[in-house]
């Protein structure tokens, strides 16, 4: 053994120490060097009668509460700090830069070994403490050195979790936790090749960063919708995972791991559950850490998720303390640096005799990847009289949150600009009263300052737009200045679609409308009227200007689309959502990603709601014809579940009544099975095609009414509009499928056919417009496509067509699809491009497993007294 | 069903049985069924699944920040207080509920708590 100097007279004889960790030890000690150094010890010197402080742990919290202890009474202890890491105390939050290769080991030391010289202490590396006999106040080494003590220090930090998944043990996977981890991911990439890193949290994206700065091509999977979700709410995750892909990661959200794949001992990749693999080199689990107690444990101290500590980090035994990630205090346990100061100092009060104690922390987070500026702290989840205030700007990539609650700062998220990330904390954890600088507290400290010294005149934005001089620039996309807004608002544009209008201010990505706005109330005064309605408080913009950008500017995504159109609301509402989900829709059929959360909970369920909270299922009847085998389905299927009614509906079709979400799959499993799919009564979408009897067996029949009815449905289902559609063929003018009040409406005549627009038979009866008239099916089922894709492209979410003809005129319907004699023909082609994407049946998707969750209940609590 | 019957707070099994922006049910024999729900923002709530409205669904609503909208008759409800929203008034109980090491716990008092047969 190399062991020098006093160390060897500590080290026990073997009998004394249990055998299974002297075995172990001996193991240890062939391969790591115990660098202990030849301190002079407490014993030689005068001040022997030191207390013996040991410390577990010599990481970043261990030598801080050491440092603080120093600076307070440094002549109090005799110090011998246990590191199971080879090395002195260095910067472990660096060790991102490191992989990186922005900084070398070198740079992040904290403590050199003169540190410990000079300081008297005693440091014991690369030998981790392998039991505490609180009994004997002794602690017990792998190499089986024994160090007795007078107070005990436990600051272990934390283990990296590792989600229990097959292959989690193969050679290439690493965690990242030390510099042996950095090691190991830098020995990796350096023959380049590929690497996942699993979890999207802090750790995996600085992990994630590092290793593409190293040259591999890497995977993150994240099990969550969205990255960093403790931190960060959907926008600013959104907004993170765009950047990184536009750097070259391949980020994979909402993606569960299943294995970790092999081959030849080594890792080669990861499966998730859905089947997907992704070939890999090295694997990094960054999913979480857990708090590293099994030693404070083993000693018989109080554990719970993390050691035990009072106020002043003492743990259930007065002789030990604790501090850093290994803690629980309060309830809480952290993971980040900032906490671990605080605790710090208010052990080293205690532990030299002038206790202040700790109260928790507050934390906030940023993120270490350069070129990405984002910050978070508090809580962002509102709440009750909790108000958000939002601030976005596409052009710059910034997105600001700040959350206030009785005139105090709760929370704040920011993207893109997080210059007043500390200035926001700061008055996050005094709770500052921010009343006087409430209007201003978005744009920042500089504003607010500016604000709150306007002495009692509240700075609020169109104080602040007033201050802006002339040839300042409002819009940028058009290089509008302020003084030629104001002239052409004095020159008689009165309105912001005037404005637009006229001088072009505000009228391509719109970031500068709350600009305009201001200038046309301080210009006109009073507050300004718009003559179109916006979609929702959310937004200062209307329907039509956001199907239109959603184009212009590719828009692929919902939080995209906030960002980009400057959302006054960090998740939106129920009005907007699913108006942006439809418009996303239809933009970009087949490429667009439903978002089912934006949905109205008859098309998440694909039933409609009852007032009892059951449903009612209407499978589709093609054209109002019906056969034995689906009555009989259906008869089964209500007595089968029980459903109290069965009614045929004023579309031609049955509807069963008061079905339970649990029994919804297995009631589509079974008529499915007789070849029924959903009739989409619960839909923004084609509900039925009403037929009459036709020219097959009515004496007056013109035309196939039936038939083309039924041809209709089949090429019309399934497809998502703005409102509901409904389509019918009557075999001649006495209509008897009233196809004149409906939105599509076929009158059959000798000739040919009639084809009718706009009839709605609801709320306020319309007759419809005749549109024209063809002479054959084909031509009839083509004017159909195009007139419905027409209004799928055009129509405000929620706006039926008698509406939307009566807003936009006939003659405008009339002119879309006939002024170019292509056109017709053209909509109708991205119509049935778009139903290549959304004929199949979603009910034989539920029925088959799909969204499971959505129709089962979490649990079922039976109370004692009901289990029987 | 639930295991632990004991305990201030009762387990009702992981966080990620229920994905943002969804609610999920948990029925009480001889009590009133309870909605979880799980915000865009990684919060959860538990309130009773009954609109002071007219009863409807609350966990069948769209969820936007910290309120759900009922599926009924669009009343906003906020998750934290259960309280109607704007111009509504009326009040759904919540239910106290935490989340510790990637479980949901729920005060299990407000689950079984006063009513007995
Ligand atoms: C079941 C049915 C009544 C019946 O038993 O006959 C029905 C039931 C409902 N109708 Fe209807 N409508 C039904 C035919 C009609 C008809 C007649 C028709 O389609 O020929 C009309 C008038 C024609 C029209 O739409 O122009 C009709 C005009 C409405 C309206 C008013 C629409 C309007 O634009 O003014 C609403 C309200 C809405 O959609 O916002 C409505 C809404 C509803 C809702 C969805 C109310 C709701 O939101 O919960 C009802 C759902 C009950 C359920 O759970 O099934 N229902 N509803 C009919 C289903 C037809 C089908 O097979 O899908
Ligand atoms: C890559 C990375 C980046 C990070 N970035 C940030 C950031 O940007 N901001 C932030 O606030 N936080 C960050 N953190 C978290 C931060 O590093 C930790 O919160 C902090 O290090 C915790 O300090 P600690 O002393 O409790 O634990 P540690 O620093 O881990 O120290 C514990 C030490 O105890 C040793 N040990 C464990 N068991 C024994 C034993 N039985 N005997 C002897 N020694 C033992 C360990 O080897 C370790 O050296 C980051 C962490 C990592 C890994
Ligand atoms: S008319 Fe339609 S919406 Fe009204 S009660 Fe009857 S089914 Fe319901
Ligand atoms: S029952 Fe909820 S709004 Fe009417």
């Amino acid at each position: 053994m190399t062991t020098r100097g006093n160390v060897a007279a500590r080290t026990a004889p073997s009998g004394s120490v249990r055998g299974g960790f002297f075995a172990f030890g001996a193991l240890v000690m062939m391969e790591t060097d115990v660098n202990a150094p030849m301190t002079i010890k407490d014993s030689s010197l005068p001040g022997h009668t030191r207390e013996r402080l040991v410390v577990i742990g010599n990481g970043m919290a261990g030598c801080r509460a050491v440092e603080e202890v120093l600076a307070r009474d440094p002549a109090r202890y005799a110090i011998t700090i246990f590191g199971a890491e080879p090395r002195v105390n260095y910067n472990r939050i660096m060790l991102s830069p490191v992989l990186s290769g922005e900084k070398a080991f070198d740079d992040i030391v904290i403590n050199p070994q003169a540190w410990y010289d000079d300081n008297a202490i005693t440091l014991v590396s690369g030998d981790p403490v392998a039991s505490i006999d609180r009994a004997a106040q002794i602690v017990v080494s792998a190499s089986g050195r024994i160090e007795p003590y007078d107070r005990l220090l436990i600051a272990t930090g934390s283990d990296p979790f590792i989600i229990p998944v097959p292959g989690k043990n193969l050679a290439g996977v690493v965690t990242f936790r030390d510099l042996d981890d950095v090691d190991k991911m830098l020995a990796a990439a350096e023959t380049g090749g590929a690497a996942v890193v699993i979890g999207g949290g802090l750790l995996g994206l600085e992990a994630a960063h590092g290793l593409s700065l190293r040259g591999m091509a890497v995977t993150v999977i994240h099990l969550m919708p969205t990255l960093m979700e403790r931190q960060l709410d959907e926008a600013a995750g959104f907004l993170l995972k765009t950047e990184l892909e536009r750097r070259g990661q391949v980020i994979l959200t909402s993606a569960d791991t299943a294995e970790i794949i092999e081959a030849g001992g080594h890792v080669a990749g990861v499966r998730l559950k859905d089947g997907r693999e992704i070939s890999a080199d090295i694997v990094v689990m960054a999913v979480g850490i857990k708090p590293s107690v099994a030693l404070a444990k083993a000693a018989g101290l109080e554990v719970e998720r993390g050691i035990l500590v009072d106020d002043h980090m003492v743990t259930s035994d007065p002789a030990i303390l604790a501090v850093g990630e290994c803690v629980q205090h309060r309830g809480n346990c952290y993971g980040l640096v900032a906490p671990l100061w605080d605790m710090c100092r208010a052990l080293a009060d205690h532990a030299t005799g002038a206790p202040t104690g700790y109260e928790g922390s507050v934390t906030s987070t940023k993120l270490k990847v350069s070129g990405i500026d984002l910050f978070s702290a508090g809580d962002f989840s509102g709440g009750d009289g909790a108000e958000d205030i939002v601030m976005r700007d596409a052009a710059r990539g910034i997105y600001k949150r700040v959350v206030v609650k009785d005139n105090r700062l709760v929370g704040a998220v920011l993207y893109g600009d997080t210059a007043d990330g500390n200035w926001y904390f700061d008055l996050l954890k005094k709770g500052e009263d921010i009343s006087n600088i409430r209007e201003a507290l978005i744009f920042g400290q500089a504003f607010a300052d500016a604000s709150a010294h306007g002495g009692g005149a509240l700075l609020d934005s169109n104080a602040a737009v007033a201050a802006l001089s002339d040839d300042a620039e409002i819009c940028g996309c058009n290089g509008v200045s302020k003084g030629k807004v104001v002239g052409c608002i004095l020159g008689g544009a009165q309105s912001l679609d005037a404005v637009r209008s006229s001088c072009k201010a505000s009228a391509s990505c719109g970031s500068c409308t709350g600009l305009v706005e201001s200038l046309l109330s301080l210009t006109l005064g009073g507050e300004v009227e718009r003559k179109e309605k916006t979609v929702c408080k959310c937004t200062s913009f209307t329907h039509d200007d956001i199907r239109r950008l959603i184009v212009e500017k590719e828009l692929k995504a919902i939080p995209q689309v906030m960002q980009a159109l400057h959302w006054t609301t960090p998740d939106g509402c129920a009005s907007c959502r699913p108006a942006l989900n439809y418009y996303l829709l239809c933009a970009l059929p087949g490429e667009y990603v439903d978002d089912q959360q934006s949905r109205f909970v008859n098309e998440r369920m694909h039933a409609n709601i009852q007032k009892d909270g059951t449903y009612s299922v209407v499978p589709r009847m093609w054209g109002g014809l019906t056969n034995p085998r689906e009555l009989r389905a259906i008869a089964d299927v209500v007595e089968k579940f029980n459903a109290p009614m069965v009614k045929v509906t004023g579309g031609q079709r049955l509807d069963i009544f008061g079905i339970k979400k649990e029994d919804l799959p297995a009631v589509w499993a079974d008529l499915n099975a007789a070849g029924m799919v959903s009739g989409h009564a619960y839909g923004k979408s084609l509900r039925t095609v009403k037929t009459c009897v036709g020219s097959e067996w009515c004496r007056f029949g013109t035309q196939d009414s039936t038939g083309l009815g039924v041809k209709i449905e089949h090429m019309t289902w399934g497809s998502w509009m703005p409102h509901k559609f409904k389509i019918a063929v009557s075999g001649c003018p006495r209509n008897c499928a009233e196809a004149t009040i409906k939105d599509f409406g076929v009158v059959c005549v000798d000739s040919g056919y009639e084809l009718h627009v706009g009839g709605n038979g609801g709320i306020k009866v319309r007759a419809t417009d005749l549109l024209c008239k063809v002479e054959t099916e084909a031509e009839a089922m083509e004017v159909c496509a195009a007139f419905i894709q027409l209004y799928r492209e055009q129509a405000h979410y929620l706006e039926r067509t008698a509406p939307w003809i009566e807003r936009v005129g006939l003659d405008h319907v009339k002119a879309g699809l006939f002024d170019d004699p292509d056109a017709v023909r053209r909509l109708a082609a991205r119509f049935a491009y778009s139903q290549s994407f959304m004929q199949d049946d979603p009910w034989a998707k539920r029925a088959a497993g799909d969204e499971s969750e959505l129709h089962q209940h979490l649990a079922e609590v039976r109370p004692l007294e009901f289990v029987s | 069903m639930i295991g632990a019957m004991t305990g201030q707070w009762l387990d009702i099994g992981p966080v990620d049985q229920i994905s943002p922006g969804n609610a999920r049910t948990l029925p009480v024999r001889g009590g009133e069924e309870i909605a979880v729900f799980h915000t865009l923002d990684n919060q959860f709530y538990a309130l009773v699944n009954k609109c002071p409205h007219k009863q409807g669904p609350l966990s069948q609503g769209i969820v936007h920040g910290n309120v759900v909208t009922c599926p009924l008759h669009n009343w906003n409800i906020s998750l934290k207080t259960g309280e109607a929203l704007g111009e509504d008034k009326g009040c759904v109980p919540t239910i106290p509920l935490r989340v510790d090491a990637g479980r949901l716990y729920l005060l299990r008092e407000a689950v079984v708590g006063k009513k007995v047969a």
